[in-house]
């Protein structure tokens, strides 16, 4: 945070308050999350191993291992056994094992190998799957800092073609244009699948699939783009629903910089089972840590079932829980783009002033945290005159409140995902308010008692009222009543349930054992 | 430069060939349902397939606004356009100075706003010294001697200040378009000049916010030049055309 910005008066015994009771209620989760696994956190390991490839017809090959495992009433003890079993069996190599495991006729799911063999066997494998993360990660820092760096807030758009292609197209052209930040939606509903489609794809409703082959495509035409224009531009991607894990790992090791990733995201807004969801999103996040992605917290969407003046503190309450999360994931401050909203209704007299309050809020309670900083969707028309109005006073909250990552809002919104012109004038008029008003954040102070600070410290209350719920009933119970986002979910229903496992008492994971280390 | 496609293609709005494009109008009708079918039918009369009302709104008693969208079923073909364009690749401030050098003495010009136009914006852009977007005016260049007459000046005495100084070129800027007055003047300007027997000894450019090469041309001049141009689009120009070509040896 920059010395001299306004601030809000912000109470920090009630900050630090907060903190220890998202803390209490991450360490409840976190001693569930240790004692299990699921099928989305086993393809993971796989694929870090080295595993790739579809059968005939077309099912990848990590999902017909770990659901013949699923299947043998075995996951319990982890792929990896299972793994180190085939290379001792002679497999000449980790995908040789894989497709055993996946076709072979004779494998023994009675099993095998103690934990301490199995981690022997694969030592070198775990060391090179490290080193490849290690590797991308390497040269992404390394081509980044040949290219000046971008002032904050990072102007962020988003491409949805369904078309790779024509998603690479519109990638370059959005970085001539000025972003620094360029996400790829994902075609709709991917995050309900339970595995993750294999190469380039060129079909997809409302977005493109996430696949690595669409990783790799993106990532050279972004880097090309970076090189040409002389800024360079952070590639993301969304690290969520049930193949979370597996996508994370894609993103390490293609380079990507930023993943949409949340520890309840899918719990609330797809319906994913709770038990589900806290596993995936903490071997996720391991991978994350590894590779030095910066995370984008949903936090955003809860303004949008929710009214954004009423639940403004179930943000906070939302943000403190999603710190505490990454935290046990080994993430650190500057990788977590906690997200917020501009989502008041836009006829509240004086609701520019409670947006400025929130965001000044979030800035000063996180300083050193990339936070991202989201535009109207709700209010929002097919008047794309009066849209475009609406973002520039969003541009103006993010540029007084120094936000760090803005995600531009487009004055199509309401109307269909942005086409080429839509985001050329969206950076156009960012970058007008961006640079017309650079340091007004500087040179302002909000009053003492005035609507800004009051606003501020009724939220902040609100936020620690709500977190000494959560912990006191403990985050299964607090997300069953509808604490964020206004909506209920339990913690043996939604989607994916069925593979969620209890790790046996000689469940070996010698990848995520490194990534913990 | 990406080279232009010398086949039909349509609007783009987020895929190639989808023909995308949005349009915005009043219609004289109250917002209701046949409203909404009309604003969707006048689309289609323009043109549009699948045309989608994003907006309707009372913009007035009786009027609503609209805005839609739709598929445009239009074609245009870019390489069977043929359009003038000035084609002189702008110089460097010292590749354009070492040229005059060359040429061995000073291009002298004199520029100005004619009729009652009285804006001297634009010809304040490429003459004076401070030019425009860091581009600074030919006033600022050691091989132009420029004379900027400014606003409101008559064609006689354009010529008279031009033959005076010995000019090798004249600029006119016209920024008012009303009732086409800034053709009137500038083809005044050039008969003028042909009647005094001037025409085939100076170079004359015309230039303004509505102006492109082609009308240039039309009106008889050498070249015309339109919005954004800067004053080393021009120092190039008339350096292309008058002066010997430059040679890149390090002891020319």
């Amino acid at each position: 945070m920059a010395k001299g910005m306004a601030t809000v008066p912000l109470d920090k015994a009630k900050v630090d308050r907060c903190r220890e009771l998202a803390a209490a209620v991450a360490s409840d989760v976190q001693s569930f999350i240790d004692e299990h696994t699921t099928v989305g956190v086993e393809r993971t390991i796989l694929r870090a191993l080295g595993v790739d490839g579809v059968d005939g017809e077309g099912v990848s090959v990590v999902n017909r291992v770990i659901d013949r495992l699923q299947t043998a009433r075995v996951l319990g003890r982890g792929v990896c056994t299972f793994v180190a079993s085939e290379l001792k069996g002679g497999a000449e190599s980790i995908q040789d094992a894989a497709e055993r495991l996946a076709f072979g006729d004779d494998v023994d799911f009675a099993a095998p190998l103690s934990p301490e063999e199995s981690r022997r066997i694969l030592a070198p494998h775990v060391t090179a799957a490290l080193a490849r993360i290690d590797e991308a990660r390497g040269h992404r820092e390394a081509f980044k800092a040949t290219l000046p760096r971008s002032p904050e807030p990072h102007r962020y758009v988003i491409v949805a073609t369904g078309n790779i292609h024509d998603d690479a197209l519109q990638s370059k052209a959005a970085a001539k244009a000025g972003a620094d930040v360029v996400a790829v939606i994902r075609a709709t509903a991917q995050s309900l699948l339970d595995f993750v489609p294999h190469g380039a794809t060129t079909e997809g409703f409302g977005g493109t699939f996430a696949t690595q082959e669409n990783f790799r495509i993106i990532r050279a035409a972004t880097n090309e783009a970076s090189a040409r224009y002389g800024h360079y531009v952070q590639q993301t991607n969304y690290s969520s629903g049930l193949c979370m894990a597996e996508i994370a790992w894609m993103a390490a090791v293609e380079g990507l910089d930023m993943l949409l990733n949340d520890a309840m995201y899918g719990i609330l807004f797809r319906d994913i089972n709770m038990c589900r969801t806290f596993v995936d999103q903490y071997v996720s996040r391991r991978f994350i840590a590894r590779a030095g992605i910066v995370i984008n917290t949903g936090e955003d969407n809860y303004l949008t079932t929710a009214d954004a003046v009423e639940k403004a503190h179930t943000v906070l309450a939302s943000q403190f829980v999603n710190e505490a999360f990454a935290l046990r994931a080994g993430l650190k401050n500057e990788q977590m783009g906690l997200g917020h909203a501009y989502e008041i209704d836009p006829s509240i007299e004086n609701s520019f002033l409670l947006e400025i309050a929130q965001a000044q809020l979030v800035r000063q309670i996180f300083p050193t945290h990339p936070i991202k900083w989201m535009p109207p969707t709700k209010f929002k028309t097919g008047d794309i005159f009066q849209a475009h109005v609406h973002d520039a006073m969003f541009s103006l909250v993010g540029i007084v409140t120094k936000q760090s990552i803005q995600l531009l809002g487009m004055f199509s919104e309401a109307v269909h995902n942005p086409m080429l012109a839509d985001r050329y004038l969206s950076l156009k008029a960012t970058t007008y308010v961006h640079n017309t008003c650079k340091n007004l954040g500087d040179e302002i102070e909000f009053r003492t008692g005035g609507i800004v600070s009051a606003r501020a410290e009724l939220v902040l209350d609100e936020a620690l009222t709500m977190l000494e719920g959560v912990a006191r009933d403990g985050i299964w119970e607090a997300i069953g009543r509808g604490a964020f986002g206004d909506i209920k979910r339990t913690r043996t229903g939604g989607k994916g349930y069925a593979g969620v496992v209890r790790r046996s008492d000689n469940y070996v994971n010698p990848v995520l054992e490194a990534l913990e280390a | 430069m990406i080279e232009l496609p010398n086949h039909p293609i349509k609007a783009y709005g987020d895929r190639e060939g989808d023909g995308m494009v949005q349009m915005s109008f009043v219609l004289r009708v109250t917002p209701c349902a046949r409203a909404r079918e009309a604003a969707k039918q006048f689309a289609e009369a323009h043109g549009l397939a699948d045309p989608l009302v994003t907006t309707m709104e009372e913009a007035a008693e009786g009027f609503s606004y609209f805005v839609v969208y739709g598929h445009s079923k239009h074609t245009v073909n870019p390489g069977q356009i043929e359009v003038p364009e000035v084609t002189t690749v702008t110089m460097t401030r010292d590749v354009i100075e070492k040229r005059i050098k060359k040429l061995g003495r000073k291009i002298v010009l004199v520029g100005a706003c004619t009729g009652s136009d009285a804006h001297t914006v634009g010809i304040d852009a490429i003459i004076n010294y401070k030019g425009i977007s860091g581009d600074k005016g030919l006033e600022s260049y050691k091989g132009f001697e420029a004379y900027n007459l400014g606003a409101q000046v008559e064609n006689e005495f354009l010529i008279e200040r031009a033959r005076a100084v010995g000019a090798d070129a004249i600029l006119v800027s016209q920024v008012i378009t009303q009732r086409n007055c800034h053709k009137e003047n500038g083809e005044a300007l050039i008969e003028m000049l042909k009647a005094q027997g001037l025409r085939d000894k100076v170079i004359c450019l015309f230039g303004g916010p509505r102006v492109d090469h082609a009308l240039g041309l039309e009106l008889g001049f050498e070249a015309g030049f339109g919005p954004g141009t800067k004053p080393s689009d021009v120092a190039s120009y008339l350096v292309d055309r008058m002066c010997p070509a430059y040679d890149e040896s390090p002891d020319a």
